[in-house]
């Protein structure tokens, strides 16, 4: 066979990219493959595929389809937490000379990598799974607007991840930083697989992300509960709302930026380039429009999270709920006013540095707001010191610092000696574990009772709380001080040995974090698979205030027998005080959406065309796209969607649950 | 029986899944008066740019290209209003609320990029600025 036949077959995929000369990556593909082969091998062995399949991967069940998201956010975040250790372990031991364990090739991948898996396969699933698994339940509807879309969404979120994960053993990832910017990421200067990797899968789980917002705005606006008006929704609701709105309105610019940014890489277009009348500084300016965003994208579901734990574990209805949904709104319009202080030493003038400076300040007054009505809430609470409640002092405390940093470097004058450097490193990943992070710890302390029928162990759960927030601190509080003293971020080696004790400090902290993320996991085993559960028969083991402790623990899979009527924004805490009855006959059946197996084939459609587009497959794109868009075509002849539990079925279930109850209290 | 629940009220399942059938309530679907406006508005708005263009009538370009923009804006809006009937009281009013967020973003997106990029243009180009205070 001649060269050309190969290379039409496998594009630019040769042996060369795979990356056998390095020994890091060989054996960690050794190890994958090998846990691989024994996870496919006990699912085999205990026959659980076809429950796999049938149960969770086409379910269109928003409960299934938010653990399904945690499920990918907590794996994702191990292989993004190995590869902070990694960064951790090179710079403590890069001095005098010493080159370190890691190559520029190879360090550079990884904090690129690093943040592209913590921002868009970590915090992402994760607030998405939340979303989805609450937010119905909140409101009292039976699922979210489009289940199908809801399936979609998540496979192609689960899509993009497999292009990254696909990255480290073929060809390699981008070595740019998380944002990719250009000219570094044009094709002159990143010639290789890495930034097409960037792009596709970003571009595919990006698709997921925005479906998914429109998808819960829908349900939010249209479904909920009658006497559920705007300003009687949960809080987590209402921030819910606002994130999803920020999602629709922010992932398109990204996709926009990505899409010429992949036109100046494969068909020589000059939107991005350095010259041909080209400008990387748009590319900037136009990816933190999006970026600015993106942030509290992430943190406004934490603060909801937040909410709803103050008032459960005080005892007593939210401070200031008027002034929470306000300062929420506010948010999220202020949100597009502020991108500049990402690149405030790019050249602009001071009239544009003071504008967006003046923004950036002016968006902590809601944030603020909100801090003191979470600790007015506590005031002369009841406050339990369960683990949800401990998370969320904790998250006062570190993201209070977070944000005073923030603002420090929203002052220009400040950036320009502060910007680039371990300080910002230290601010970010300040707000982002002190608030994203606790606040997704917090919820699913919170949460997993209900969503599993049984509490978390908190012997363990104590022990991840207190690794997890020394070694936040003993990890960055060195940052922030070599900040201070000038030293920038994404170095790989150093030269002035005084350093050296910081960063050696910062990778014991990186060390506590990971025992802290083992005890963690270690709780969870316990709780799964240990003997002394705390079941939950009630659905309401925390004394809870919403909607979604009015149901069963797990909810049966209609959520509600019939749909609740609210009175009051603290709507099952204003049931119980008024004694109301659990209806227990004269059930109606239920009509519910079919399960469908169209999300993962279209899904899997996208992560082949990514690869072949990476590869420049040309034949396998146009195929992978055609049977893509067929595929599309072919559901909508599918009208076998939808199916009726009868109305034996359902008294089934709520009389086991009148049963419990009785047995229970 | 508490007020908590009613069986009249009860949506039994018919929201919580795609109904072939079910048209989303509260639609304006237009009649065709008022696609044929809306067509006839396009075509002009449409062709008087193309005219603008081709007859050479307004000779700075500049002035041309924002002359033809402000046509692309008015061809948007009859768009929305025409074709996708959009008006203060569809949805109870959400998607008017839509909208207007919509534009709120688009035009701090724009104006605010504009406003960026000139200013990245004026300032970094050494030799222009005699002195500091044109910097502001």
């Amino acid at each position: 066979m001649t060269n050309e036949f190969w290379s039409f077959i496998f594009g630019r995929l040769t042996w060369d990219v795979l990356p056998i000369h390095e020994p890091i990556l060989v054996v960690t593909f050794i190890v994958v493959v090998l846990g691989g082969l024994a996870v496919v091998g006990a699912l085999t062995y205990f026959k659980l595929w076809s429950y796999l399949w049938k149960e969770w991967f086409t379910s269109v069940d928003h409960k299934k389809i938010g653990i399904m998201y945690m499920v990918l956010g907590l794996v994702m975040l191990l292989r993004g937490f190995a590869d902070a250790l990694m960064m951790r372990l090179q710079q403590a031991i890069a001095f005098n000379g010493y080159e370190g364990y890691l190559n520029a090739h190879h360090y550079d991948q990884l904090f690129s990598v690093h943040g592209v898996i913590m921002i868009f396969f970590v915090a992402m699933p994760l607030i998405t799974g939340f979303m989805n698994y609450v937010v119905p339940l909140q409101i009292g509807a039976r699922d979210v607007s489009f289940p199908f879309l809801n399936n979609f969404s998540f496979w192609m979120t689960a899509g993009g991840a497999v292009l990254v994960m696909m990255s480290l053993f073929i060809g390699e990832f981008a070595q740019t930083g998380w944002l990719a910017f250009p000219p570094l990421s044009g094709i002159e200067h990143s010639p290789a697989s890495g930034v097409d990797y960037y792009i596709w899968a970003l571009q595919v789980a990006g698709v997921g992300t925005t479906l998914s917002g429109v998808n819960l705005i829908a349900t939010i606006i249209k479904m909920r509960a009658p006497g559920m008006s705007l300003m009687k929704m949960p809080v987590f609701t209402w921030t819910s709302l606002c994130t999803n709105v920020l999602i629709v309105a922010s992932f398109p610019i990204l996709t926009a930026v990505l899409t010429l940014l992949a036109l100046d890489r494969y068909v020589g277009t000059n939107f991005f380039t350095a010259d041909f009348g080209g400008s990387p500084m748009m590319y900037i300016n136009l990816i933190w429009i999006w970026g600015h965003p993106e942030v509290y994208i992430l943190i406004l579901p934490c603060f909801g999270i937040f909410s709803e734990v103050a008032s459960t574990f005080s005892g007593k209805r939210l401070f200031g709920y008027t002034s929470m949904v306000y300062a929420t709104v506010v948010i999220t319009v202020l949100s597009y006013l502020v991108w500049l202080h990402h690149f405030f030493t790019m050249g602009s003038g001071a009239s544009v540095n003071s504008f967006f400076g003046i923004t950036t300040m002016i968006i902590s007054i809601p944030t603020g707001a909100k801090i003191f009505n979470w600790l007015f809430t506590m005031y002369k609470g009841r406050i339990r010191f369960e683990l949800p409640m401990m998370w969320l002092i904790a998250f006062m405390l570190t993201f209070t610092i977070g944000g005073m940093t923030g603002v420090l470097l929203a002052v220009p004058p400040a950036d320009f000696v502060l910007h680039n450097s371990l300080f910002l490193v230290a601010h970010f990943h300040n707000v982002i574990i002190g608030g994203v992070l606790f606040g997704i710890f917090a919820g699913i302390n919170y949460w997993w009772p209900k969503a599993f029928g049984y509490k978390l162990n908190t012997y363990w759960g104590k022990i991840s709380f207190w690794l997890w927030n020394v070694g936040f601190w003993l990890a960055f509080g060195p940052l922030y001080v070599l900040g201070l003293m000038g030293v920038t971020r994404r170095l790989r080696t150093f030269d002035d040995p005084s350093l050296q004790i910081w960063f050696i400090i910062a990778g014991i902290g990186a060390l506590v974090i990971a025992a802290g993320i083992a005890a963690m996991l270690v709780q969870f085993g316990v709780s799964i698979f240990g003997k002394n559960k705390e079941w939950d028969t009630t659905g309401d083991p925390w004394n809870g205030r919403t909607l979604e402790w009015a149901t069963s623990s797990p909810p049966p899979q209609y959520n509600f027998a019939f749909t609740p009527i609210i009175h009051d924004n603290d709507a099952w805490a204003d049931m119980k005080a008024r004694h109301a009855q659990r209806p227990t006959k004269d059930f109606m059946e239920i009509h519910m959406p079919r399960n469908t197996g169209t999300g993962v084939v279209l899904a899997g459609l996208s992560v082949v065309l990514g690869f072949a587009l990476i590869w420049y497959m040309w034949w396998l794109a146009i195929l992978s796209f055609v049977a893509l868009i067929g595929a599309a075509i072919i559901h909508t002849f599918n009208y076998d969607r939808d199916y009726y539990i009868p109305v034996e079925a359902i008294a089934d279930v709520e009389n086991e649950r009148t049963r419990l109850l009785s047995g229970a209290r | 029986m508490s007020a908590s629940t009613s069986h009249d009220t009860l949506a039994s399942g018919t929201h919580a899944h795609p109904n072939p059938d079910a048209h989303g309530d509260g639609h304006d679907h237009g009649t065709r008066r008022t696609y044929l406006i809306g067509f006839a508005l396009s075509v002009i708005l449409t062709a008087i740019p193309f005219w603008l263009v081709m007859a050479d009538v307004i000779a700075d370009t500049m002035i041309a290209t924002l002359v033809i923009m402000a046509f692309g804006v008015v061809q948007i809006f009859v768009h929305m209003v025409y074709f996708l009937h959009m008006n203060t009281k569809s949805e109870g009013g959400w998607t008017m609320m839509a909208a207007i967020f919509t534009i709120i973003v688009i035009v701090i997106a724009l104006s605010g990029s504009l406003w960026v990029m000139f200013h990245l243009n004026t300032n970094m180009m050494p030799g222009h600025i005699m002195n500091p205070a044109d910097l502001i």
